[in-house]
């Protein structure tokens, strides 16, 4: 008689397809191993995962497919061009004809327009300002930001009001972008330079404390009335004759207003100090041979509708 | 005898250095010569002092692990270095404030990247490499290290070179390479140090007693000999004076670039890939205590990934002025890779196959697992990028980071941090650990930092790509650069956050390493196993 508590293999009752395993263990035997052993690391003889051979197989498959249809294997002179003539040169020449033969005649318009009227011609102005605006983005908003507002106080000048340095009409935004201001690139780039005048000596400490309170009284801000007083000969003596008796400034020499409250430099007494002391030489780099005249009238209509366009 | 030699050539080289440093031409250069100069005169004052002590006969019996001790000491210090950078650079991106003014020149994000990027990938992996690839080989050869004091060499030599590089990059020294910054002087020693980590590791390799060569052994030795490789080709180079950094490269143009790309990619294939592989062959099988799954797989996976990989350069270089057919044999390259890689990952996971439950209680294990996950997802994640129409969108996004990341972090941090938990109680003859509860703390916070990192980089990668070739029907560009770097504002906080974590986990790594040597009790003596470790 089999005792039940006796539990050898050969005293089982239940058929073996009906046993449970002992321990987990068994459920997996291991395979054989390769036989070698480094510092007790074995190795199994597995074979590799089916699926991994065939992913592998296939992406040859597919590379050879890949390497026929396009250009692929160097020879000497030339490469393998491929069944479907790819070329990525090719391409990109197509599709930047295929934009430019679509604005071409917009360009052309462009050109062809006097500055003045472009504004007067909505799908054309539209366009201007379309094309404006992304020449913007990649030529100018490193200085004057994104939104053309500037940056306050550091002299890259803010586009949406109208305080110009050169003036704003059309043709004046032209003429900056064109030659820029102060570069050595283009002999016709705007051009003045203010005097040093603490620096070169040409006043003294006194005088531009005075001359500092008489500017800030131009623009209302806050001074020191008998200061500025006494600063006024100076100012009409050293200053005037650029940026105007009333402060107002010349385009055509680039003299800023100083009559109000927009400034390049900032406004507070140190800022102003240090424009006089040392003078200020904002530059400017001219895009005559970077765009394209067409481009150039574009960013001019694009910035001059910004705000502050004459 | 030997020693006078040594203290001769040590006494010329101080006088050379200081005869190039009156001569430098400019500041990196002078610093260069100053660090020669310290490191000569340091080894000159060390070898004087020994001079005529009896030294002891090396046992060969015996494990050589002294470099290895401080391999693992300067990996972990060099990655807490390198990942605080890190940190650094990630924040500077997000707040550009942080590029301070007294620092301009030094500090600033242009200066610290390349730091970061060589400090992480050379002086952290580099030495996790070289201090795994010493204990492995002995291991597994039951030899001791080849050379005498060669090694000794090797490791002081590479943390020369890591200062070296530090330097320069910080005084503005450098070839603009990406991931080959230093100049040529710097190379120059690189290269001698290269060659004489090669001869360790081949002489200890022919020296061994087993018959057959580990797998984790081939991995290492493609490292070894291709980085080697690459490293020369990369870096020729004329030196406009021998007295100043600056040198002018052979190569130029499209040429140069891909040499430069071939090298790059290789740096990840074969410094970041075949070398941590190799890592991961040894301590994941020990520290699961189970044979590798499969040595058809290993010795398949093996060729064909070394194969294979050298070519999938020019996928860094799509849509450029690189000829298309390179292109197409980077790309396809790239794909016939994808299985290769993930023949390491099969070996590692499935190695664990029986011992699966070690996962619960072995938080070594746990950070080896995702460690492979990562790897795998990472050798995914990069074929697919190299298709050429996934790359048009990708490509110079910050796409490319998350994956760098993913697998540098993921990968690569995670089998260092592994491998370093299972050597230093074994290299300090420790019982064990110090805190296995600080392992799973560091498992964590990295885990969720790495986390952080890449769905971050992953947005905001898609999110640039997608803005910049937005054109309106005009074919007019819609968004300025500018505009693209308002909008990853949020993300980039959130990738400064996810290095943040990452990072404490590496304090808390060192800070539980130290307590293991310092606070836990000795080990009695080791087994023997064809050597004996000592030393």
């Amino acid at each position: 008689m089999v005792d039940p508590k006796d539990k050898t293999p050969e005293n089982r009752v239940s058929p073996p397809s009906r046993q449970y395993p002992e321990t987990a263990a068994q459920l997996r035997a291991d395979p054989p191993t390769t036989g070698h052993s480094w510092d007790g690391i074995e190795e199994f003889d597995n074979p590799m995962p089916r699926w991994w051979v065939w992913i592998f197989i296939l992406t040859i498959i597919w590379a050879v497919g890949y390497w026929i249809a396009m250009p692929a294997w160097p020879g000497i002179q030339s490469a393998t061009s491929g069944v479907l003539g790819y070329s990525s040169r090719a391409n990109v020449a197509t599709e930047i004809s295929e934009f430019e033969a679509r604005n071409e005649e917009f360009f052309v318009q462009l050109v062809s327009t006097d500055l003045d009227e472009i504004r007067e011609n909505d799908e054309l102005h539209r366009f201007a300002v379309n094309a404006g605006d992304s020449v913007f983005r990649a030529q100018c908003s490193q200085c004057h930001g994104t939104g053309g507002a500037g940056v306050q106080a550091s002299g890259f000048p803010n586009l949406l009001d109208d305080d110009w340095l050169w003036g704003g009409t059309m043709d004046d935004i032209v003429t900056t972008v064109t030659w820029g201001i102060r570069n050595e690139d283009y002999p016709d780039a705007r051009y003045s330079v203010m005097p040093a005048f603490g620096q070169d000596g040409l006043l003294d400490e006194t005088e531009i404390d005075q001359v500092v309170n008489h500017v800030l009284s131009l623009s209302g801000a806050d001074h020191d009335s008998d200061l500025a007083a006494a600063g006024e000969e100076v100012y009409l003596n050293n200053c005037a004759s650029c940026h105007m008796d009333d402060g107002s400034g010349d385009y055509f020499i680039g003299a800023p207003a100083l009559n109000n409250q927009v400034w390049l430099y900032g406004g507070t007494p140190e800022a102003i100090r240090h424009s006089v002391y040392y003078s200020r030489f904002g530059v400017m780099p001219g895009f005559e041979t970077r765009l394209r005249e067409a481009e150039i009238r574009a960013v001019a209509a694009y910035v001059h509708q910004l705000g502050g366009g004459q | 005898m030997w020693d006078y030699i040594k203290l001769a050539v040590l006494g010329v080289v101080v006088v050379v250095a200081a005869v190039a440093a009156s001569l430098a031409r400019d500041l990196p250069y002078l610093v260069h010569m100053l660090v020669i100069i310290l490191a000569a005169a340091i080894t000159f004052m060390w070898t004087i002092r020994r001079i005529g002590e009896p030294v002891p006969a090396a046992n060969p019996n015996e494990y050589m692990d002294g470099p290895i001790r401080f391999g693992v000491i300067a990996t972990a210090f060099w990655g807490v270095v390198g990942f605080l950078v890190g940190v650094v650079i990630a924040f500077q991106l997000a707040w550009p404030e942080l590029n301070f003014q007294w620092a301009q020149g030094y500090l600033n994000f242009g200066r610290l990247r390349p730091l970061h990027t060589s400090a992480v990938i050379f002086a952290f992996g580099g030495n996790a490499l070289i201090a795994s690839a010493f204990y492995v080989v002995q291991r597994t050869s039951a030899a001791r290290l080849w050379g005498g004091g060669l090694a000794w060499f090797v490791f002081w030599g590479y943390q020369i070179f890591i200062v070296m590089a530090a330097t320069g990059y910080v005084l503005g020294s450098t070839q603009g390479n990406e991931y080959a910054e230093p100049e040529w002087l710097t190379d120059l020693w690189l290269t001698i140090v290269w060659v004489a980590f090669l001869l360790v590791f081949m002489g200890t390799l022919i020296n061994r007693r087993e018959p057959h060569i580990y797998v984790a052994n081939w991995f290492y030795m493609a490292f070894i000999i291709t980085v080697a490789m690459l490293h020369i080709v990369n870096n020729l180079a004329i030196p406009v004076s021998v007295f100043g950094s600056r040198s002018i490269p052979v190569w130029s143009g499209v040429q140069s670039a891909m040499i430069q790309w071939w090298y790059g990619h290789n740096a990840v294939g074969f410094f970041l890939t075949a070398g941590f592989l190799g890592m991961m062959y040894y301590f994941i099988p020990k520290q699961a205590e189970r044979p590798v799954y499969s040595y058809k797989l290993s010795i398949m996976h093996f060729w064909a990934l070394i194969f294979l990989y050298i070519w999938a350069g020019p996928h860094h270089l799509h849509y450029t002025a690189l000829p298309d057919w390179a292109q197409t044999l980077g790309m396809t390259f790239s794909i016939m890779l994808w299985m290769p890689s993930w023949g390491g990952m099969i070996n590692g996971l499935m190695t664990l196959s029986g011992a699966w439950d070690k996962l619960r209680t072995d938080p070594i294990i746990r950070m080896m697992v995702v460690s492979v996950g990562f790897y795998g997802m990472a050798t995914f994640e990069g074929p697919m990028m190299s298709i050429k129409a996934v790359n048009s969108l990708s490509h110079y996004t910050d796409w490319t980071i998350g994956h760098v990341h993913s697998g540098a972090l993921g990968w690569n941090g995670m089998i260092t941090f592994g491998m370093l938990y299972y050597l230093v109680p074994k290299l300090w003859q420790r019982q064990g650990l110090y805190s296995l509860r600080l392992v799973s703390w560091h498992f964590w916070l990295a885990t969720i930092g790495i986390v952080l990192y890449a769905a971050s980089m992953w947005v905001t990668g898609i999110m640039e790509g997608l803005m910049w070739r937005e054109v309106d029907a005009q074919g007019f560009l819609v968004n300025s650069f500018a505009d693209t770097v308002a909008a990853k504002f949020p993300m980039y906080v959130v990738r400064g956050l996810g290095g943040t974590l990452f990072l404490l986990g590496a304090i808390i790594m060192c800070y539980n390493l130290w307590k293991t040597v310092t606070s836990t009790a000795e080990r009695k003596p080791a087994r023997v196993a064809g050597a004996v470790p000592a030393e």
